[in-house]
């Protein structure tokens, strides 16, 4: 028997997809049932209790969790989020019922021992309940009571060599794409890099002291499988600087039908024969590609790596030899004032450990700037569009590319500086007014 | 800066606004101390592990306050 009615909540589960609801009330179940006998360490039916909270929340149209507070592991200014009900007479379960982050491990590889693990120890010092992942990546264990925050931190550390991710103004647990160890496409060691920087950079995971959130992402390829571009403050985005390797023999088999597009991605549905010119050749967004005579050609200065071709003709196209990342930077998708896409500021760098040219040329200045600059509670994005992504360009010390620009007259970013300009911007008005009348 | 006259300075600044505010920026901090940020993070990160600063988060967004005066304390004792 549920502890509350929950006839709104129960709603949820009639949709065509699984739901939250019902998993909720999974564990609701089996903590009552408690077959495994576990020590339970916060309230036995907390889970019954959110779903009571979250029904009165829906009956009321408001929340009725308090915002943030101070709840930590010692010395640790993320990891944790306090979460508080502000009705806790009626739901004393979920009274304290803080977040806890877990660092995820670099392309999200696990063992199944390890994922067992974790389950247990949350069993026993939260709710059971998992996010695997939250949107910034990392694991998320959601609700446990205040004293068993150290708890969970002393087990991770110490039986799990597992840490706490980031929250708050803080750099965020970085995550990135499988990468090399499952993708033929990677660019560069996504793994490699994501790992190197979340030890380098321990001390901006653990302690705010920027104005806001930053994030890094990793994505071996433009196809972008974190979304690197479209959400992390710096954004590393695998590419390579030669022609994509066209192997003939595989094109033409495409054509004939011998391979299935896409890698038979789209097979659910007869699509009728493969056409090259319209699926590949006319979707090339910059119209660099051609087939003729049975041969197929890219003009690779033209071409912008969008991955396209690659995509749909795997086995006949891949990324060149030489390979790297581009970097971007400002992307952000917050809720409140509309989604920003990350600002090309390195055209290519070559990605090699111990990653020197990376952290000192990139990464630290802007951090620098951005520290000294940053208003509270403004992301990079924001701070480059406010002083300009000529000051970005300055205090990183890149030259101004091309690239960096996405067409003619559209780049708010560069302005000339008077001393750029011959003559300045004082004008002779006399000289001016003989050739052009008022 | 020494240690000592950076604690002085912040307990300082952050009693004077206690009436108004109980929770701070990094920034307010730093402009406090009168360092650069990289300068100032050292020192702060200091003022907590002896526990004369503590944290609050919403969860995107930290702030500091002095030990025991924050924004918690406020609504769980009700002023
Ligand atoms: S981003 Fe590219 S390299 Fe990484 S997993 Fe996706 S397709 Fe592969
Ligand atoms: S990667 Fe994109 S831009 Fe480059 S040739 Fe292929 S489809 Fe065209």
């Amino acid at each position: 028997m549920a502890k509350h009615e929950t006839p709104l909540l129960d709603q949820l589960e009639t949709g065509p997809w699984p739901s939250f609801v019902t998993d909720i009330k999974r564990e609701a179940e089996s903590r009552a049932k408690n077959e495994k006998n576990v020590e339970y360490q916060i309230p036995q039916d907390c889970c019954d209790d959110l779903l009571g909270v979250l029904e009165l929340s829906y009956k009321h149209g408001r929340t009725h969790w308090k915002h943030g507070g101070i709840v930590g592991v010692f010395g640790y200014g993320g990891g944790v989020i306090g979460r508080y009900c502000d009705q806790p007479e009626m739901f004393p379960g979920v009274a304290h019922f803080h977040t806890m982050r877990v660092s995820q491990p670099a392309g999200k590889f696990y063992t199944t021992k390890y994922l067992e693990e974790i389950c247990d120890l949350w069993e026993r010092r939260g709710s059971g309940l998992t996010n695997m992942h939250g949107s910034t990546g990392d694991i998320i264990f959601l609700g446990t009571t205040t004293p068993q925050l150290e708890e969970t931190f002393w087990e991770l550390g110490h039986n799990l060599d597992q840490d706490l991710g980031g929250s708050g103004s803080n750099l965020r647990t970085p995550s990135d794409c499988v990468g090399q160890a499952r993708c033929e496409w990677s660019c560069y060691d996504t793994q490699a890099i994501c790992h190197d920087l979340t030890v380098e950079y321990q001390d901006e995971l653990h302690r705010p002291a920027f104005p806001y959130k930053f994030k890094f992402k990793f994505d071996g390829c433009p196809n972008c499988c974190v979304a690197s571009i479209a959400r992390s403050d710096l954004s590393f985005v695998g590419t390579w600087r030669d022609d994509i390797k066209i192997d003939q023999e595989a094109v033409k088999a495409y054509v004939g039908g011998e391979f299935p597009s896409n890698g038979g991605a789209h097979a659910g549905r007869d699509w009728g024969p493969f056409d090259i010119q319209k699926e590949v050749i006319d979707l090339c967004p910059t119209g660099c590609m051609r087939y003729e005579d049975g041969k197929l050609e890219i003009n690779t200065p033209e071409c912008t790596r969008c991955m396209h071709c690659i995509n749909v003709m795997p086995r006949a196209l891949r990324p060149g030899n030489d390979k790297g990342c581009s970097i971007l930077a400002g992307a952000k998708a917050p809720i409140l004032d509309g989604a920003q896409m990350g600002s090309l500021i390195v055209p290519f760098i070559k990605v090699e450990e111990p990653y020197d040219e990376i952290k000192e040329t990139v990464i630290e200045p802007i951090w620098d700037w951005w520290m000294e600059e940053g208003k509270n509670r403004e992301r990079l994005g924001e701070l480059m569009k406010r002083q300009g992504f000529q000051k970005l360009l300055e205090v990183t010390g890149f030259k101004p590319d091309p690239r960096m620009v996405q067409e003619p007259r559209t780049n708010p970013y560069i302005f000339w500086k008077e001393d750029e300009v011959e003559g300045g911007f004082d004008r002779d008005i006399n000289e001016f007014r003989k050739h052009h009348q008022r | 800066m020494e240690y000592e006259e950076a604690k002085q300075k912040i307990v300082e600044g952050l009693t004077k606004k206690l009436k108004t505010k109980s929770k701070f920026y990094f920034n307010d901090l730093a402009k406090i101390i009168g360092e650069k940020p990289r300068v100032a993070k050292k020192l702060i990160n200091q003022m907590i592990t002896e526990e004369v600063l503590e944290y609050w988060s919403s969860g995107s967004t930290s702030m500091y306050g002095l030990k025991g005066t924050g924004k918690q304390a406020h609504s769980e004792h009700e002023d």
